[in-house]
């Protein structure tokens, strides 16, 4: 019986260290034979993997970091602010060379960049800004860009010709406000297109619609839409749908799953996509910059890319 | 194993902290980072928030009940502290306010599962929602900021070198452990846990004694939201949510049974370090974080394995 019981405790300690082997030797990569010094360990504090846009942020980085023979440390905050931190600190711990932070929230992340500035380890964020701490490089979709790229293919659309509206989203928010100004630049370019009505809808798609029904009252000739993001311009579709009207070109942003569904089917002229692998490969290649001290610009906006129907 | 720890009382005592010992020992192996003075502060922080829920959660696992609202809790009175103390109220007013919320939803539950005899499970999720809801419509699902400088001090200060939630962790399970070695209420406890029909026939107020628990449990649910909000300098909407299955699984790791009567509060510390270096060292080792969910589970299934052993023992 003793032995028996010995026996038992050996058997479950060998299981125990055994699983605990293979789940390290899993997030290992082991490193190849030659290999002369120690290679520059990069750590990214990602919101989220149960998203596609974060899953090829992280495909993006660590592609980027295969090939400049740096090695990648990946943890999921599971969008919980609170995993983030802990997630950072043992990022610290782990004594990383840079820390890559996609926030959670940009306000709840702000202690979390403190720390690692104490422990001076250099920070870039990506997507999500920071609101506080020291940050080298913040590296994010260039929003003007995208808004400009849609308000171009509106006045090529409609021969530099025609009445426009334009839905803004929430009123003080960076995307709002970067959306339509790329937007309005593009479109003043052209002198026979005119805004006949600029409205905010608070990136709502149920905003969008009822905003979009006042706007069709109000206005008998309507030749396109902008709507500053993808829920909203979905809204004024159905709008448009149920008033009867046709023949007006609509164009959203960020291109969704649904958004680029409508763009399929035609209802939706086109959407504007950010381009999270080139954010994942930019933020690695910038984080190599700075190891290399050379100087990295404080913002690096990312080309944004114009989703239309095949 | 099993067979010696049912036989050897001080073996099965023993046991979650050998573990503990065991995945340290491995993991020291495994990786230079863990074993520093530094790292192990770290850990105890990052466990801290879940080991102080986790003492209320032993008072309420050790009668028999179980409480599902902590985590909406946590969320509910960071909000409310982070609100007041960004209207511009007092430090004092705020801090009470917030576990104030604790304590009165804790009441509640403690009313509900005691004169409506409703159970412990369904009382506590029924609050669980509630208390996520009200979350929500006092933030209006937004972060909450603008707290002053001082407020960070009870999640990111430190006295001496050693982080506030650690000290406040340490104060409340001395506080937890002389309760229930200690006092009449702490033996209360057990005797319920062990057999509340039982109790009550013997002319303990056992309603009285079960209010009180959940009362506690809340009270310190509510505490780890205000340090939550402290730690980040900022009070989530979404803040604690799953918090309810981590102190669960710190209170059974630690060797509590989940039929009540058994356990001790020792043991849950045991379990939450168990778990805080399980994230820690699975972090540090560059485990993808899909892995350390499926590890996790492991452990906690391991140790209920355990725990459903002991209870044939008669223990």
């Amino acid at each position: 019986m003793v032995l028996k019981s010995k026996k038992r405790v050996w058997a479950v300690l060998l299981v125990v260290v055994f699983s605990i082997g293979l789940l390290a030797g899993c997030g290992s990569s082991q490193p190849p034979a030659g290999e002369p010094a120690k290679k520059a360990v990069v750590g990214l504090a990602i919101s989220t993997l149960n998203n596609p846009f974060f899953v090829d942020l992280r495909d993006g980085a660590k592609a980027a970091a295969d090939a400049s023979g740096m090695d990648l440390v990946v943890m999921d905050a599971q969008n919980d602010a609170g995993k983030q931190m802990a997630n950072i600190e043992d990022l610290i711990q782990k004594k990383v060379s840079v820390i890559v932070v996609n926030p959670v929230d940009s306000k709840a992340i702000v202690p979390a960049i403190e720390a690692a500035n104490k422990a001076n380890i250099p920070v870039i964020t990506v997507d999500r800004s920071a609101e506080g701490g020291k940050v080298v490089c913040a590296i994010a979709s260039d929003n003007v860009a995208g808004g400009k790229m849609a308000g171009q293919y509106i006045v090529e659309k409609l021969g530099g010709k025609g009445k426009l509206v334009e839905l803004e989203g929430l009123p003080g928010s960076s995307a709002a406000n970067d959306r339509g100004k790329g937007f309005n630049e593009a479109v003043k370019s052209a002198s026979g297109l005119s805004v006949v009505a600029k409205q905010p809808a608070d990136f709502d798609r149920g905003k969008g619609m009822k905003v979009m029904e006042n706007i069709l009252q109000a206005n008998p000739e309507i030749n396109a839409v902008f709507a500053h993001n993808d829920e909203m311009a979905l809204g004024a579709l159905e709008a448009i749908k149920a008033a009867n009207r046709t023949g007006m070109i609509v164009v959203g942003f960020d291109a969704t799953a649904d958004a680029q569904k409508a763009v399929k089917d035609g209802s939706l002229a086109a959407t504007v996509a950010q381009q999270p692998k080139e954010m994942g490969k930019i933020s690695i290649e910038t984080a190599k910059k700075i190891l290399a001290k050379e100087s990295v610009p404080a913002t690096i906006p990312v080309a944004l890319e114009l989703v239309v129907q095949k | 194993m099993l067979e010696t720890m049912r036989r050897s009382p001080l073996l099965r005592k023993m046991g979650p902290l050998l573990g503990l010992l065991l995945l340290c020992f491995i993991l020291a192996f495994l990786s230079d980072r863990f074993l520093t003075v530094n790292n192990l502060l770290n850990i105890t922080r990052q466990v801290s928030l879940n080991a102080i829920i986790g003492v209320g959660m032993t008072l309420v696992i050790l009668t028999g009940g179980i409480d599902l609202s902590v985590g909406s809790v946590v969320a509910l009175a960071g909000s409310i502290t982070a609100g007041l103390l960004s209207g511009g109220h007092g430090l004092a007013v705020s801090l009470a306010a917030g576990i104030g919320v604790g304590g009165v939803l804790g009441l509640i539950n403690g009313l509900i599962i005691t004169r409506q005899k409703v159970q412990p499970f369904i009382a506590t999720m029924g609050m669980m929602t509630i208390a996520r809801g009200y979350t929500l419509v006092y933030t209006d699902g937004r972060p909450i900021t603008g707290m002053p400088e001082q407020f960070r001090f009870f999640g990111g200060g430190y006295i001496a070198d050693i982080p506030v939630p650690v000290i406040i962790m340490a104060l409340i399970f001395l506080a937890g452990y002389i309760m229930l070695k200690k006092t009449r209420f702490g033996r209360y406890i057990y005797a319920i846990g062990g057999n509340e029909e039982a109790t009550r026939l013997s002319g303990i107020n056992t309603p009285k004694v079960l209010v009180w628990v959940y009362v506690l449990c809340g009270t310190l649910a509510g505490l780890s939201g205000i340090i939550m909000a402290s730690r980040l300098n900022s009070a989530q909407p979404t803040a604690g949510m799953g918090f309810e299955l981590d102190a669960i699984a710190a209170v059974v790791l630690g060797g509590t049974s989940l039929s009540g009567g058994v356990g001790t509060i020792g043991g849950t510390l045991v379990g939450a370090l168990i778990i805080g270096v399980l994230d820690n060292g699975l972090n540090l080792l560059n485990v993808s974080s899909f892995y350390q969910q499926v590890a996790k589970g492991i452990v906690i299934l391991l140790a209920v394995m355990l725990d459903r052993k002991r209870g044939k023992g008669g223990a």
